[in-house]
């Protein structure tokens, strides 16, 4: 059994990684956007394998209760989004705003971006982990310059910046951690292999920790788009690929979140230093306000949806940093819906600046009469990130806000503040968006494939009325784990 | 011997913060970029020398990417760039050197202050090396904030990552040094270099980033 699950986590690295290579090297955008939805659906199979037959773990790969289902939902969203980005960019190239060349070098790094993500998430090392981000990091960034324009330029520039400096100060808690270990595991690879770092955290120097721990969260907060290091986040979204706004909203910030939580179990093993939790409380109530309230002001589509991820970064940070079984469930349970949805919504997105041609929200009017299935499909996955109820976020948020209010009533206050004005300024910018009268001009065409956009608001949907037993009880296993 | 080792690694790592120091108060780029090349031979001598005392000869690879990478070929390729590009030879500072200054020394104490108590279970040679990193990690950044221009951007970067490299050689039997450093170089060369400053140039006449910082959201309505 557990060589089939070593060959599964041997084609999560290797077949992203060769199909990237063989990107490069294919000529033609049609055959590369199907070699691109066809590795990802390898992937996503070899992703379910895992849950039959786990290998063993080794000093560098480890696959554990908490990050297979991060796994899984990492190459589901890659999977659907490579869908939604075969029909997107197709359009892209009609118009002329991308060239054949950048498409080929598009789809080669959406694969090298999986192979990032998937190595970040099955390392067991902590030293892979930050080569993973970084990489991670790097790609994503020649990303979101791809279409060259002036803006797109800055905010890739912008994201460079910030996002090394985040990566620079999480290599420096890296080095930190391993110090703290080295004196009780000596020198060399175990010291690094999170497993063993975990059943030695007892003995580790904890004022050493607590510093690993600060630098670690605010390197890795960065590329979770946690408020005050979150000024990246908005420009990358909004000048991006569609597409890549999808990955990054979806995936890459759970990846750096779980990051955070990987030290968090670390710190939490130690009973000597810090408690993590009050940190991330911090953060994650000014990041919820702080997007809450930037979300008003918004222009721009895409960014307002970016802000809206802030916002839920930030009350899933908010959940982790509370604890307890009932918070972790929730965190847990928060991460997966927001990723579904928030990819949904970047779909629908994407293809209703394609036909509006134009990204700007004053403009993009009544689009339930123009384009009714993009216009009822965006208004859904609004409805389903705002937190109301039939879908799963409101669900997840319900159970932070009720865990929160049986724990510290006082700190409920500000989460239920900052969440009512981001539902209320989120269905107020898209009500207009939505329900407006539309400006004259013939409906354009859609070339839309909307498929991806129905299975997540559906697996929304069904988690918001009915969750798994089985799926119950494994976010519940996962929850005491995270302590 | 023992005493001698200490005392050389001791000399080089602190020779990285004083040379830190330097990058601080260049207001010529060329001068900026040859600094940054002696910063990138002290690093490349210090790392050389942990892996002399520690026997860890995985060590003097990265101490020689350092050596050739960085103190030769990104220091030249720079050169080249500012002159064909022809950039701006001088480099604003804003708030004027002295401040700066004074800033680089309290966050040197402040390196001294929080690194010396934490690690005092850690062996003398690792924690000095760790406080005088920490040192060089947060003057990159003072670099990085107080600059508007590019080229500066990229070189406090890059020292900043200097004191990384420092700080990993310094961790006794650290694994995965090389791969860092060799993963920090691949991110630097391929960005700043290959596409950052030719197609900054090219949409904008200027590697200046306040020029560069008129887009903003609200403007745009």
């Amino acid at each position: 059994m557990n060589d089939v699950g070593f060959s599964a986590v041997t084609a999560l690295l290797v077949v992203p990684a060769s199909t990237a290579l063989l990107l490069v090297l294919l000529p033609g955008y049609r055959v590369g956007a199907r070699l691109n939805v066809g590795a990802a659906l390898l992937s996503l199979l070899a992703a379910f394998t895992l849950f039959e037959a786990r290998p063993d773990a080794n000093l560098y790969l480890r696959v554990d209760d908490f990050n297979i289902y991060l796994i899984v939902l990492n190459n589901l969203v890659s999977f659907t989004t490579s869908v939604f980005s075969a029909s997107y960019i197709a359009h892209e190239l009609d118009t002329g705003r991308l060239t054949p060349a950048y498409l080929r070098f598009y789809h080669a790094m959406y694969q090298a971006l999986l192979f990032a993500m998937n190595l970040a998430l099955l390392a067991n090392n902590i030293g892979l982990l930050w080569v993973a981000i970084e990489l991670a990091t790097l790609i994503t960034v020649l990303m979101v310059g791809l279409y060259r324009t002036r803006a797109a330029l800055e905010a890739a520039w912008k994201y460079f910046i910030l996002g090394s400096l985040g990566i620079a100060l999480a290599l420096f808690g890296t080095i930190l951690v391993y110090l703290a270990a080295q004196p009780t595991m000596g020198e060399g690879l175990p010291a690094m292999a999170w497993d063993r770092l975990l059943a030695h955290a007892k003995a580790f120097d904890p004022a050493l920790l607590n510093l690993a721990f600060v630098f670690l969260l605010l390197g890795y907060g960065t590329k979770a788009g946690l408020v005050p290091l979150h000024a990246w986040l908005p420009d990358a979204h909004a000048e991006g690929p569609t597409p890549i706004s999808a990955v990054l909203s979806g995936l890459l910030l759970n990846v750096a979140l779980y990051a955070v939580l990987r030290f968090k179990m670390l710190m939490s093993a130690n009973p000597a230093a810090l408690a993590p939790g009050p940190l991330m409380v911090i953060l994650g109530l000014l990041s919820l306000l702080f997007a809450g309230l930037m979300l008003y002001r918004r222009g721009d589509i895409k960014r307002l949806f970016a802000y809206s991820s802030i916002e839920h970064m930030g009350i899933i940070t908010f959940a982790f940093g509370m604890g307890g079984p009932l918070a972790n469930f929730a965190g847990l349970l928060h991460m997966t819906m927001h990723s579904l949805t928030k990819s949904a919504i970047f779909f629908a997105v994407g293809h209703i600046s394609q036909v509006k041609g134009t990204q700007r929200i004053s403009t993009i009017r009544g689009l339930t009469v123009t384009h009714p299935t993009l216009g009822w499909g965006l208004v859904a996955g609004v409805i389903a990130i705002a937190g109301m109820p039939p879908f799963g976020v409101f669900m997840s948020e319900f159970l932070v806000v009720s865990s929160t209010f049986a724990r510290q009533p006082l700190l409920a206050l500000p989460l239920v503040i900052g969440l009512l004005l981001a539902f209320g300024t989120l269905l107020w910018r898209v009500h207009g968006v939505a329900f407006g009268k539309p400006d004259g001009g013939p409906a354009a065409p859609v070339q839309a494939s909307i498929l991806p956009l129905l299975a997540h608001l559906a697996l929304v949907l069904i988690a918001g009325i009915w969750l798994p037993g089985p799926l119950v009880a494994w976010f519940l296993h996962v929850a005491v784990l995270l302590g | 011997m023992r005493g001698l080792a200490f005392d050389i690694a001791h000399l080089l790592a602190g020779g990285m913060v004083v040379v830190s120091f330097l990058l601080l108060y260049q207001d010529r780029v060329y001068a900026l970029l040859n600094v940054f090349a002696l910063h990138s031979l002290v690093l490349a001598l210090a790392v050389g020398w942990q892996a002399y005392i520690q026997e860890a000869h995985h060590l003097y690879v990265t101490a020689g990417i350092a050596l050739i990478f960085k103190a030769v070929v990104i220091p030249t390729a720079l050169h080249r760039i500012v002159q064909r590009l022809g950039i701006h030879r001088t480099l604003e500072v804003v708030g004027g050197v002295g401040r700066d200054m004074l800033a680089g020394t309290a966050l040197v104490a402040l390196a001294i202050l929080v690194m010396l108590p934490v690690t005092a279970g850690a062996d003398a040679l690792a924690r000095e090396d760790l406080a005088f990193a920490l040192a060089v990690v947060l003057l990159g950044l003072l670099l990085m904030v107080t600059r508007q221009n590019a080229v500066s951007l990229v070189v406090g970067f890059m020292s900043l990552e200097n004191g990384l490299v420092l700080a990993a050689a310094g961790a006794r039997g650290m694994p995965l040094a090389v791969e860092i450093s060799v993963a920090f170089s691949v991110l630097i060369a391929l960005i700043v270099i290959g596409v950052f400053l030719f197609r900054i140039r090219e949409r904008f006449d200027s590697v200046d980033m306040q020029a560069m910082d008129t887009f903003r959201e609200g403007r745009r309505k």
